[in-house]
């Protein structure tokens, strides 16, 4: 059943993507910052984290669960230490897929081989 | 040539054939929803090998950038994206291509200004924002709990 909703959740989220590549001109970049601002203002607002326990990675794979991360992480830092963990909950809470992704990025660009083709 | 934006965006509108926007919305719901299953099958296997509910998330997310970021080397990321649209952009995969793709890209000039820097050409503003809203959100969370 799990896997229904994160399907549903995770789809429709990516809709919401499609809907403003469709019907705006805006790019990738600034949809990716929209989805991540949107998820931390939606759980600062209380309302993703019960999307998270319903639907699972169908609201923390997406982006707008990268912003969750950011602004859950930056709500324990305070909690546990103060204001000082406004500053360090974020990164924090995001460093081991930030550290992957560069990771990754570097690897890859020293491993394969860059197609040549123009996209 | 003398057309302001708005009129180049009526032109390129006029000339660019209608988007089967019921066939895009549903290629983005499928594949968005496939890889959330992806991610939640993942998520299961490591709650199941005794990680904590948090751990098990940050593995999950960087399993999905580690099979990201090869498919985006293998250059079948990008075959995907060209049906998957926002379903392949939204989910964290579509952000680990916007790092890796450019990063192999722009190997050309160089490991520091081509791989080291390009690597953020998208990744850059989304940490920048993120942080920054979510920093905010910490001092407004401080003043006011």
């Amino acid at each position: 059943m799990d896997y229904l909703w994160a399907f549903l959740i995770g789809g429709g989220i990516c809709l919401i993507g499609q809907a403003l590549i469709d019907y705006t001109r805006l790019t990738p970049a600034r949809i990716l910052v929209i989805f991540v601002v949107a998820g931390v203002v939606l759980t600062a607002l209380g309302w993703y984290e019960p999307l998270v326990d319903f639907a699972g990675a169908g609201a923390t794979v997406p982006l707008t669960g990268f912003g969750y991360l950011l602004a859950e992480g930056v709500r324990r830092s305070v909690d546990s230490g103060g204001l000082l963990g406004a500053f360090t909950g974020g990164l924090g809470a995001s460093a081991a897929g930030l550290e992957a992704v560069m990771i990754m990025g570097l690897i890859v660009a020293v491993l394969f081989k860059r197609g040549d083709k123009t996209t | 040539m003398n057309i302001t934006n708005k009129e180049y965006g009526e032109i390129t509108k006029r000339r660019s054939p209608n988007t089967k926007a019921g066939l895009s919305f549903t290629k983005a719901f499928l594949f968005g929803g496939a890889i959330c299953v992806v991610g939640e099958a993942f998520l299961n296997l490591y709650t199941h090998l005794g990680f904590t509910r948090i751990d098990s998330g940050t593995l999950t997310s960087m399993t999905l950038i580690f099979i990201a970021a090869i498919l985006t080397g293998l250059k079948l990321y990008d075959k995907m994206s060209k049906h998957g649209g926002a379903g392949t952009l939204v989910p964290i995969t579509g952000f680990a291509n916007a790092v890796v793709a450019p990063a192999l890209e722009y190997k050309t000039e160089g490991y520091i200004l081509g791989v080291g820097a390009k690597m953020f050409t998208i990744a850059g503003p989304v940490i920048v924002y993120g942080i920054a809203a979510s920093a905010l959100y910490g001092i407004l969370y401080y003043i006011m709990r």
